[in-house]
């Protein structure tokens, strides 16, 4: 076979193929548009919900006064003439998460140090589900347990106190076993991050495990422990069902957490059960007390961003 | 003035003899073929940083091109240029002409989509899809809307493959259940199915063991037949074996700047590269005395 | 030379009394907060047991705690976790893939999308309701407490978890495919709908399944956005007034027992109900990430 004949049976494709495309690809712009608009709906919520809270807390101001709403120890918005002073329910939402804190703080770390430094893997392997498990049960079911057994048989009954049915130390205390797995998640995967030459320099100078843990581990591991610390924060200071159903709906402006505190978001859930019309007075604390929640989450939301940008993200 | 006789006796390159009868035979005149491809001053900066310049040289049609030279002189970066895959990377900037059949690839009104269907890649680890070898082979037709018989599009890609007789009893089962060797070969089909004009290939024989790397050598020896072939090959050898024209990269060092360019320093009948280099540099890598 | 010739003993008693009492402490904590779920689960199966049966399944809820049911509050939930289902998929793999495949994480406002969707992760509950109140149930749109108000305020809640998941499971998908298919002359659509989505497909179900684990419990919003305490119909569109089981145990929980009527065993057993029902979710979810789970 000649060369020349190869060459030109070679190739069949034809000379100098256009390369411009046979028809435009609209198609790729407009899913491509129909995508955006889809990543735009979470910003429009955002969006949504500054607007929503917004738009009636402004004109609650109309009718309240900032400083009566900021500074009042005396929320009885319902009576005539209400009372829009709005300390009590923030005391209540900082008592139950102080509570909380206080609970979920030492046993979430206690937890977390456990399963990162002294667990064998297969323990390991098998309690962290059961943590996570803590984590997936619903709030009502808390808010169940709480005022039918916990108050009755263990505050009441195996303590013998005396506090009433409705009490916030029971809402608090059940918040903090709620928050655990946050606090623990968190913080056992900071430490597990802290790298093992660490320990090992400490160990080869002689310290205990108590003392590896306590003075080498536990300090770099803070700022990821820290950062579950507010999160946990701003989980409790956010829970509703809890403090709905076992705290009571009392506001109160004092420090007896034996007794009933209505919480900002027990104060909205009741509210709005109440089918309030849309302009009444009822309508705005609503709204007026929603912006309060949402400002105090945020500001702690944003402390916490900074100290979790580290580690991994977590959706509560 | 082309002398054929070695000048550096030192060098042994073992030229392939067995070839196909119509194929001319290295020492004669070579009637220049068509060129494919005219690249004129490429270049290409990854976020402001020159990866390789000033490239210059014709690929042409039926042929092997071989692009050698040491790690990071932008071998790779070059062959992505002929497919526009740099288009994939953001931070790439391409300048400089590359001329497919006389038509500027980089024109506005060009759509790389169109590009990728004449001028086909085989990467350098074998990237199969998770599906079954039938489908695999009939992705591409099925994308670009191919008409035919599905059956017959996806044998006779496995046919110019040299993979049918291995893969015609399991064509349902999934492809990761093939060998590395059988895997780019499978890659090479899937190639083939779209029916291109071109087929680049960045080291496609790495990943290999040497059996399978000569499996897909005597392949592409076959395919030249049919189609134009460009390689990125790290192993000389390979280029010497099976490539016609062969481009030797180099990397230069910016005093100022401590950047690492790439550069062709010499682009020559392979025979010539590797038997009477003009370029010192590429004689010192041809010889072994450079990295 | 060395000062110290005693022999290396064991370490001092009370440095092992403290070592010894600090794990001690710290399996304590596990303890208890292992203990506290166990007593939970405990307690509430023992006083819900007994009332957990076809008849509380079918019946409908009444005054008369032995008549009582959960069945409209069972069906209101399937209603609003079809809704809420059927608005997180389309929109949050939508987002995810245009965050992954699409957005150029070098613009600003593509980062604004990010750090937004973290943000909304961390909104409390019941703001999502306030949020749905005033612009779904009254407001603009003005839907009135129906299902697809309430599903699509739970499917905003959730939103976010979705796109988080998609995100890593379209991310788990190899590069070398995407360039596989864009060599071939397939566009980037073509690419993503025929290989990189359904390589991610068991990683976003297992997303969207623990997304609507989530929603299913959720309680607060749907008490803002207006669900029903007493009903007696399950829902017949989405346009209907509705019930969901977290708002039917919460009313049993709020009535107030008495000799005649323990609405107690009633939550109790709502809650059983809602638990058994999680759990299948929950193992769906880990079946479908153990068996499709892609090996690269």
């Amino acid at each position: 076979m000649e060369a020349a004949s190869t060459a030109a049976a070679a190739s069949g494709r034809p000379e100098a193929p256009s390369l411009r495309a046979a028809r435009r690809r609209y198609g790729e712009l407009v899913i491509r548009g129909f995508l955006v608009l889809a990543a735009l709906i979470s910003l429009l919520t955002t969006t949504g919900i500054v607007y929503a809270l917004l738009k009636e807390t402004v004109v609650f101001f109309g009718d309240v006064g900032v400083r009566d709403y900021l500074f009042g120890t005396k929320w009885s918005p319902l009576f005539e003439p209400g009372s829009f002073g709005v300390l009590p329910l923030i005391a209540g939402t900082f008592a139950t998460t102080a509570i909380a804190l206080v609970v979920a703080i030492p046993l979430g770390l206690g937890a977390a140090v456990y399963l990162s430094e002294y667990a064998r893997p297969r323990v390991r392997k098998t309690l962290k589900p059961i943590l996570e498990l803590l984590a997936g049960i619903p709030t009502i079911v808390f808010g169940y347990f709480a005022l039918t057994f916990f108050t009755p048989e263990i505050l009441r009954g195996f303590f013998n106190l005396h506090v009433s049915i409705f009490n916030a130390l029971a809402a608090g205390i059940i918040i903090g076993f709620l928050i655990i797995p946050i606090v623990a998640s968190i913080s056992e995967d900071s430490m597990r991050s802290v790298p093992q030459a660490l320990r090992e320099g400490a160990f080869g100078l002689g310290a205990s495990k108590l003392q590896v843990t306590v003075r080498v581990v536990f300090p770099a591991a803070l700022s990821g422990i820290v950062a579950s610390v507010v999160l946990a924060m701003s989980r409790a200071v956010g829970e509703t069902m809890v403090v709905l159903i076992a705290g009571g709906q009392q506001p109160q402006w004092g420090v007896d957490v034996g007794k009933s505190m209505e919480t900002l978001t027990a104060f909205i859930a009741a509210t709005a059960k109440g089918d309030a019309p849309t302009g009444s007075i009822e309508y705005k604390t609503l709204f007026a007390v929603g912006t309060t929640l949402f400002v105090i989450t945020l500001v702690i939301n944003m402390i916490s961003i900074r100290f979790v940008r580290k580690y991994r993200q977590v959706y509560e | 003035m082309a002398e054929p006789v070695t000048e550096h006796p030192e060098i042994r390159v073992d030229l392939p003899r067995a070839e196909p009868a119509t194929e001319q035979s290295s020492s004669e005149t070579k009637r220049p073929r068509e060129a494919i491809f005219h690249l004129d001053e490429l270049a290409v900066a990854y976020a402001g940083k020159a990866a390789v310049r000033g490239v210059s040289f014709d690929i042409a049609r039926n042929e092997i091109t071989a692009l050698i030279g040491p790690s990071g002189c932008g071998k790779s970066t070059l062959i992505r240029c002929l497919n526009r895959m740099n288009d994939l990377i953001p931070t790439a900037q391409v300048d400089g002409k590359v001329l497919y059949h006389g038509q500027d690839l980089y024109a506005p009104e060009v759509d790389a989509v169109e590009v990728r269907k004449r001028i086909g890649m085989v990467f350098q680890k074998p990237n199969p899809f998770p599906k079954s070898i039938y489908d695999n082979i009939a992705f591409g037709p099925r994308v670009l809307g191919m008409k035919g018989d599905m059956d017959e599009i996806v044998e006779s890609a496995l046919q110019r493959a040299a993979l049918w007789d291995e893969a015609k009893d399991r064509l349902k089962t999934n492809a990761f259940g093939m060998s590395g060797g059988q895997q780019q070969r499978l890659c090479i089909a899937r190639a083939l199915a779209v029916e291109p004009d071109v087929i680049l290939m960045d080291e496609p024989c790495s990943a290999l063991d040497p059996i399978s790397t000569g499996k897909i050598e005597d392949l592409m020896m076959d395919l030249k037949r049919e189609y134009s072939i460009v390689i990125v090959t790290h192993n000389m050898q390979q280029a010497a074996r099976v490539s016609d024209k062969t481009a030797f990269f180099t990397v230069e060092l910016d005093e100022s700047e401590k950047q690492r360019t790439g550069r062709v320093v010499e682009f020559d009948d392979t025979e010539r590269i590797f038997t009477n280099p003009s370029d010192p540099r590429t004689e010192a890598y041809v010889t072994g005395k450079v990295g | 030379m060395s000062a110290h010739q005693d022999a290396i003993g064991r370490p001092s008693g009370s440095r092992r009394v403290k070592d010894a009492a600090f794990r001690m402490g710290l399996v304590a904590c596990l303890a208890l907060a292992v203990g506290l779920l166990a007593v939970l689960l405990v307690d509430v199966a023992i006083d819900g047991v007994g009332t957990l049966n076809w008849d509380f399944i079918n019946n409908f809820t009444s005054i008369s705690a032995d008549k009582a049911g959960i069945q409209a509050a069972l069906w209101g939930t399937i209603w609003l976790m079809g809704v809420c289902a059927l608005f997180i998929v389309p929109v949050g793999v939508a987002t995810a893939i245009y965050l992954e495949e699409y957005a150029d994480p070098r613009r600003w406002w593509n980062r604004l999308i990010e750090l937004n969707i973290q943000n909304l992760a961390a909104v409390p509950s019941i703001v999502y309701g306030i949020l749905g109140l005033a612009f779904l149930v009254r407001g603009p749109i003005g839907l009135g407490n129906v299902v697809l108000a309430g599903g699509l305020t739970l499917g905003l809640l959730v939103l976010p978890m979705v796109i988080i998941a998609g995100r890593e499971a379209l991310r788990a998908v190899p590069p070398s495919i995407r360039e596989g298919s864009m060599a071939l002359g397939a566009t980037q659509w073509q690419t993503i709908w025929r290989q990189v989505l359904p390589a991610a497909v068991p990683g976003i179900a297992t997303g969207v399944i623990l997304a609507l684990s989530r929603a299913i419990g959720e309680t607060a919003p749907l008490i803002v956005v207006g669900a029903v305490s007493v009903i007696a119909f399950n829902p017949t569109g989405v346009d209907s007034q509705f019930t969901a089981m977290p708002i039917q145990i919460f009313d049993w929980i709020s009535r107030a027992s008495n000799d005649i009527n323990d609405y107690k065993p009633l939550a109790a057993a709502g809650i059983l109900l809602l638990i058994i029902l999680l759990l299948a979710m929950n193992s769906v979810a880990i079946w479908l990430r153990n068996r499709y789970e892609q090996k690269w």
